[in-house]
């Protein structure tokens, strides 16, 4: 029997080496995954603010009401998406296939729901005529960074909310199971992470006084 | 403990959390309307996001019940790398500035 065959089927495990970490390797992978798309968004901000530390006329355009209001509201969303994520781990983990449907399809939900307001909100500004290398208030680098970190960000949310359907079709048929759920709540989570940042450096360091 | 009541204590764990992080946004909010200097909003801001960011890998992410071993690989590599991308300021600065390279 080749060692593939073992390391599958788990037959004569003691030629195996015990997990790293005492995790499943599909979880250290994300965890990995999760690590360097985070050193890739800590770029993508440390960039900003070095274009816009070195800019003299940085636009300020985020008014309370629709933009900053706007913005609370995706928090909310993401932050409880977050929460009905956690609900679905537990009750994958505790075996309760419907329990954890519905919270994965609310985590669903609300997902499309923030991914909506984002793009009605991108739709706002560039009505009021940003675009990638010109806008008119300022600096014609604002709406390329904008646009590209929120536009990751937005970018990551779609994938989320493709992959945890997929989870959710597959776990219902039994296809995968709860450390699969918990793996891609992993995922979900460093999301809604990645907004805690993206909210105060992008919009409130901004805000139109 | 039953597992009703663990899973009781584990949901108000989570809803704690889930306040707090809600907490954490709307007072950025707030404080964002204060008439703080640029940099100091922007510590303040980090502060608080920081704060968030460790509540939701330990609390939401799980990695405080993880192996000390996981934590210690992951997070003070991102910590290292990310403070070292603080090397730019200098940089942009100069920009601002037009100053010439130095000789």
């Amino acid at each position: 029997m080749s060692e593939s065959d073992q390391a599958v089927h788990g037959y004569g495990t003691a030629l195996l080496e015990p997990p790293p970490y005492a995790i499943p390797s599909r979880k250290l992978t994300m965890w990995l995954f999760i690590i360097s798309d985070a050193i890739t968004f800590g770029a993508l901000l440390f960039g900003y603010g070095y274009l816009r530390t070195a800019s003299s006329d940085w636009p300020t355009p985020f008014k309370f009401n629709p933009s900053i209001l706007n913005v609370m509201i995706m928090t909310v969303v993401l932050i409880t998406s977050s929460l009905t994520m956690l609900g679905a781990v537990d009750s994958a983990k505790a075996g309760d296939k419907g329990k954890a449907g519905r919270f994965l399809w609310s985590t669903i939900l609300l997902g499309i729901v923030f991914a909506g307001l984002h793009i009605r909100e991108w739709f706002g500004l560039i009505d009021d005529g940003v675009r990638l290398f010109q806008n008119p208030w300022g600096s014609p680098l604002f709406g390329a960074t904008f646009f590209s970190i929120t536009g990751l960000h937005l970018l990551h949310v779609i994938s989320g909310v493709v992959a945890l359907g997929v989870i959710a079709r597959g776990f219902a048929k039994g296809r995968f199971t709860a450390g699969h759920v918990e793996t891609t709540g992993l995922y979900w989570h460093f999301v809604d992470l990645v907004w805690m940042f993206v909210v105060p450096l992008i919009y409130l360091l901004n805000l139109s006084r | 403990m039953s597992a009703a009541a663990k899973s009781g204590n584990v949901i108000a764990k989570y809803l704690s959390v889930y306040f707090v992080l809600l907490g954490i946004a709307g007072l950025e909010v707030f404080l964002a309307y204060q008439n703080f200097s640029t940099v100091t909003l922007l510590v303040i801001l980090l502060v608080l996001a920081v704060s968030g960011a460790a509540l939701a890998v330990m609390y939401f992410m799980h990695l405080m019940y993880e192996r000390r071993s996981l934590f210690l690989s992951l997070i003070p590599a991102v910590i290292f790398v990310l403070l070292m991308m603080n090397m730019i300021w200098s940089d942009s600065f100069r920009l601002l500035h037009l100053r010439p390279f130095a000789h």
